[in-house]
């Protein structure tokens, strides 16, 4: 069973299409008592990060369990999008500290002519290093983005994928039971749906 | 610089709980049904979808979000949905079924600030505003709703920049002459609305072959392009066949 974290934030009926069509128990909580009892969390979210940041914050007992359920119990987690930005430190869209579950940061793309930003549409990851996240993907992979900000790891040991999209950013990243995808496993067909069986099977 | 992947957009009419083709916003064709149809889509690994209830508007109802949940539940690619949305609530309950996207024309136009409302809710990706054009008597093009039915008298490069400045994140840009007649792109109105603006512009009927779709892109810069007739029809003329331009052969010609 895989608990899709509500904090208010993101687009949580697609997430769940794609783990029925996978044959993935999965279900939609926002009450921290019950994320408590939750075996793997999937973090959405869509939106600004002080705004994640401080639903996170501001629910009672919420911060509290996620980071219990991260640091110590170890149980998988999966944060999409904005969900993967919030495992860094900060992001220079806001001034809120994030999650901090990963060592990074989340950067706004550099100005550069003719680059439209949000990134949106689909891009090819490149594998860095292996992953059980990312397990038969297969060669170059494509999937879904919409983003304005992108994530940089500390430590490269920590950068699954990278993407490149006027700089090189880190577009999968994981650490021990951690893991975050920048694109929209949800929206990039079997692509996508490989890297949420992978998830589910973790 | 580094180039995307243009997106090729099958562009979909909903007219009650069928899809249908029309030409020029007139003469409908039926399609199919609109789950098994976005089925073939799916396997096919198109890169979005856009929906446009072509009768939500002029019958003043709001979208049908029981077809709107049954395509959602087949589909894992972009989602955008357009047709009768005029709150926040109905594009909220659009969301929360799946789809990401929702296009804003009639509303946009007499109310604008929906736009407004909705990017700063979900972000300025989540708003597509939809622009339909149509030449009028004296040659000169006009932004219509309902349809085409009813002239706003806007002139489209100031209406776009106009919706970009309300928060819009792209504009869905119609070509009502054009639509479902598989002679090409107006690139002349597609590339004066991307000199306007720096949001993504989808260039929208017209398209009957894949070099159209090079062109658009190449001579008018569009940032993705829908598709209509195309992708529904075997040829100009001939019966319905669910289908999409092949892969490998796009990705040579819009290098």
């Amino acid at each position: 069973m895989i608990t899709i974290v509500n904090y208010g934030m993101g687009n949580l009926g697609s997430m769940l299409n794609m783990f029925k069509r996978i044959g993935v128990n999965a279900r939609i909580e926002s009450d921290p008592a019950v994320i408590q009892q939750a075996q793997k969390l999937v973090l959405p979210g869509v939106g600004a990060f002080d705004t994640a940041m401080n639903c996170i914050n501001t629910v009672p007992g919420l911060r509290e369990v996620l980071d219990h359920k991260a640091l110590v119990e170890k149980a998988p987690i999966l944060g999409v999008c904005l969900g993967m930005q919030l495992l860094t430190g900060s992001s220079e869209e806001g001034t809120i500290p994030g999650l901090n579950w990963i060592p990074g940061k989340t950067a706004r793309f550099p100005k550069q002519d003719g680059l439209k930003v949000p990134h949106m549409g689909w891009n090819v990851a490149q594998s860095n290093s292996p992953s059980l996240l990312t397990m038969q993907v297969g060669e170059a992979p494509r999937y879904y983005f919409v983003h304005s900000y992108c994530v940089h790891v500390d430590d490269p040991a920590h950068s699954i994928m990278r993407t490149h999209y006027g700089i090189d950013f880190d577009s999968a990243i994981g650490r021990d039971n951690i893991y975050g995808v920048q694109f929209h496993p949800e929206k990039s067909h079997r692509f996508g749906m490989q890297v949420l069986k992978n998830f589910a099977e973790i | 610089m580094t180039m995307l992947r243009t997106r090729i957009i099958p562009a979909l009419l909903l007219r009650d709980e069928s899809l249908v083709k029309t030409v020029r916003f007139g003469k409908f064709t039926y399609v199919g049904d609109p789950a098994n149809t976005v089925r073939i889509f799916n396997e096919l690994e198109v890169d979005e979808l856009l929906f446009l209830d072509i009768t939500a508007s002029r019958e003043q109802r709001g979208p049908n979000l029981k077809v709107l949940a049954d395509i959602a539940n087949e589909c894992f690619m972009p989602l955008g949905y357009g047709g009768g949305i005029r709150s926040l609530d109905q594009a909220k309950a659009v969301f929360d079924i799946g789809f990401e996207k929702v296009a804003i024309n009639a509303s946009a136009a007499y109310n604008p600030t929906l736009i407004n409302q909705i990017s700063s809710h979900y972000g300025s990706q989540a708003v597509i505003a939809s622009i339909d054009v149509k030449v009028g008597l004296f040659g000169k093009q006009t932004v219509r709703t309902l349809g085409g039915k009813r002239n706003t008298q806007r002139d489209p490069v100031a209406w776009a920049r106009e919706v970009e400045r309300l928060g819009a994140g792209e504009i869905l840009l119609t070509s009502v002459d054009r639509e479902g007649t598989w002679e090409g792109f107006d690139l002349d109105l597609v590339r004066r609305v991307t000199d306007a603006v720096s949001i993504p512009v989808i260039a929208h009927g017209g398209a009957g072959t894949v070099d159209h779709i090079a062109q658009v892109v190449k001579q008018a810069n569009a940032s993705a392009v829908a598709l209509g007739s195309m992708v529904v029809f075997q040829k100009k003329g001939m019966g319905v066949l669910v289908n999409f331009p092949n892969l490998e052969k796009l990705e040579e010609i819009l290098k």
